[in-house]
């Protein structure tokens, strides 16, 4: 499958800093993409040099084939909702129409005037006058108008009520559904994500954690507990992602493509959640990262 | 992308522009006026100009130097700074259109525009206040200030064009630097306004080597003395060439260097103080001291630009503002491209 994003030891650095480094990592088309991962990861780093609003200082990226934010013709073939949703405060719903399909030649007027009016957005009303919710959605539009093949949202409802959330997030599925474009959107919270989201990425501390769909990822996942007992004493083919003991009992996270056969073991189901808090919660291993960035793929 | 350009710059546009309807209906309604007032009579019609019209003078003049300012300030520094402020241009970098070209539509409308004011409200000020330039040219430059010199020049014919789009697209790129907007006005207005001052002596005085001519110190073209607290005269200044730009006025003795303080029997030279009996400088006692600097050799250097100068000067000055402009938009193209995020 060719990747709609692919990114090799890409780097960016702030100022002496580095808000991502090494990071190599490809995004499937056709699937709608989680980015998730703790506050300062390099998350909305990665998304913005995807959109080709910073150049990368190390590495490189290439986006639906090409460098991002190098032409027209690159732009019109990515969309990217920024983080909080910028939208002209003095323009109007009718504008921000107006300005898409002024600024983009693909853009599908029928669609985004049919938005609009699901929406129920009075087009007359300044997007500054608008809720945080209704501004996100203004700014949906515009990304899902413009017909790009793949559409990047960076932190979308981080800013909006549980409500307003769901609505967001149950917009932007149906239109994947309708359109069947490829979508990356990032957030902290593993709830949103999961209710959208076939492909993941975990990203710590710039580096993918684990990465691939969400359901081959449950499948090699799982929750062994049973009596304590030492970790080395495991199969080789059952990598430990975390581990917590009590006196008599131990309880592992553990991924293999194998199946579990030690009737020692009660194996269980895990959610995403469970399965995302456990490679955010891993501690940083300088000394034995004997698995950098696996890709599960089936 | 023009149309959200003019979206977005259109009130700004509208305030100018109404400003400049507002002066120009007052200037056209006054200006004819005093064009019959001149044309009765040449040296009587600058005496004979109203306290009104004086107004209006000085004001049109002083309105033709401020508005390039507030281009830059209002027009230029927020240009761009707004969009970050509020961080739209993430909105709208990711339209379909390259910044380079975001850039050029908005560098293009509203530098044309701030160039089109200030040409436009240059023209009828010079319109206007033609007349009187005119007879300020002939009469020397009591009454009103000769075209050349610095507080006119740079209010008549078309070096406001150049200042307009100088301080616009200043005030773009400092905008760009500091990337906020109340900060890039005031350092916008503080540099156009140290530019504006500076220029005068520091550059437009160069541009052609300054005329100089010596002549004899007579009672018909001293100009004026000064004189210390004790009333003894320091120095003396003569009439400069009609309509000439004085850049420098001084004594000279008879080797021809530079007198820093004029000899104490000069005092005998100077015009009674206001309210004592007119008839002294007539007096023989003056008359003597007049023939005595002819027969100790002092005479008066002047240095000046010439009131033939105007167009060379208004032609070579406005280049240099465009093209110092130019050079600030690339540098703008530049930073946006690889420098904005």
């Amino acid at each position: 499958m060719t990747p709609v994003l692919r990114a090799r030891a890409l780097g960016k650095m702030y100022k002496q800093r580095w808000a991502l480094t090494g990071c190599t990592l490809d995004i499937p088309a056709g699937h709608v993409t989680g980015l998730v991962g703790p506050n300062g990861a390099g998350k909305s780093t990665l998304l913005n040099l995807a959109a080709g609003m910073l150049t990368p200082t190390s590495g490189t990226i290439e986006v639906c084939g090409g460098r991002p934010g190098s032409g027209p013709a690159q732009l019109a073939k990515v969309g990217f909702v920024a983080q909080d949703t910028p939208t002209y405060p003095g323009l109007t719903v009718a504008d921000h129409l107006q300005l898409g399909a002024r600024l983009n030649p693909g853009w599908d007027d029928a669609l985004a005037r049919h938005r609009i009016k699901r929406l129920a957005l009075d087009p007359a009303r300044p997007a500054g006058k608008l809720s945080g919710g209704q501004r996100a959605q203004l700014a949906l539009t515009l990304g899902i108008a413009k017909r790009p093949e793949l559409l990047m949202l960076d932190e979308p409802v981080a800013a909006l009520d549980p409500l307003a959330r769901r609505e967001f997030l149950q917009d932007l599925m149906d239109a994947v559904a309708e359109y069947g474009l490829s979508v990356v959107l990032s957030s902290h919270l593993i709830a949103d994500l999961e209710r959208v989201c076939d492909h993941l990425i975990v990203l710590v501390g710039s580096k993918v954690q684990v990465a691939g769909e969400v359901e081959d990822l449950l499948a090699v996942h799982h929750r062994l507990s049973g009596p304590r007992r030492d970790l080395s004493t495991l199969p080789a083919n059952q990598h430990v992602i975390s581990a917590s003991h009590t006196d008599r009992q131990t309880t592992l996270l553990v991924r293999t493509d194998d199946p579990i056969l030690d009737p020692a073991w009660s194996v269980g189901r895990l959610s995403l959640e469970d399965l995302v808090l456990a490679y955010l919660s891993r501690p940083a291993e300088p000394g034995h990262d004997h698995r950098p960035a696996r890709e599960v793929v089936r | 992308m023009i149309w959200l350009t003019w979206r977005q710059f259109r009130t700004q546009a509208a305030t100018v522009a109404a400003a400049l309807v507002v002066v120009a209906a007052i200037l056209a309604i006054t200006g004819p006026r005093l064009a019959v007032l001149s044309s009765a009579g040449a040296n009587p019609f600058l005496t004979r100009v109203s306290a009104a019209d004086s107004v209006l003078y000085y004001g049109s003049t002083a309105l033709v130097h401020l508005l390039p300012a507030a281009i830059g300030v209002f027009w230029g520094a927020p240009l761009v700074t707004r969009e970050l402020e509020l961080g739209t241009h993430r909105l709208v970098w990711n339209q379909s259109i390259t910044r380079t070209r975001w850039l050029a539509t908005k560098l293009g409308i509203a530098g044309l525009a701030a160039m089109a004011a200030s040409g436009l409200l240059s023209l009828a000020v010079t319109w206007w206040a033609g007349p009187i330039d005119a007879a300020a040219g002939a009469s020397g430059g009591e009454s009103f200030p000769a075209l050349i010199s610095p507080l006119i020049f740079g209010a008549r014919g078309i070096v406001p064009i150049g200042y307009a789009a100088f301080a616009f697209i200043l005030g773009v790129t400092i905008g760009l630097l500091a990337r906020r907007t109340v900060a890039a006005m005031a350092i916008t207005l503080a540099v156009f306004a140290a530019v504006q001052f500076a220029v005068p002596f520091a550059v437009r005085s160069h541009i052609i080597p300054a005329a100089e001519q010596t002549v004899t110190i007579g009672r018909t073209n001293v100009q004026s003395f000064r004189a210390n607290n004790s009333g003894q005269p320091q120095e003396l200044t003569v009439a400069g060439p009609p309509g000439a730009w004085v850049l420098s006025n001084e004594t000279i003795d008879s080797t021809g260097h530079a007198v820093a303080v004029l000899p104490a029997w000069t005092a005998d030279c100077m015009p009674p103080p206001p309210g004592q009996a007119r008839s002294r400088p007539n007096a023989p006692a003056a008359q003597a001291c007049f023939a005595k600097f002819a027969d100790l050799g002092y005479r008066q250097r002047v240095t000046y630009q010439p009131a033939d100068r105007f167009w060379v000067l208004q032609g070579v000055e406005t280049t240099l503002f465009l093209a110092l402009s130019a050079l600030l938009a690339r540098l703008c193209f530049w930073w946006t491209r690889h420098r904005l995020t």
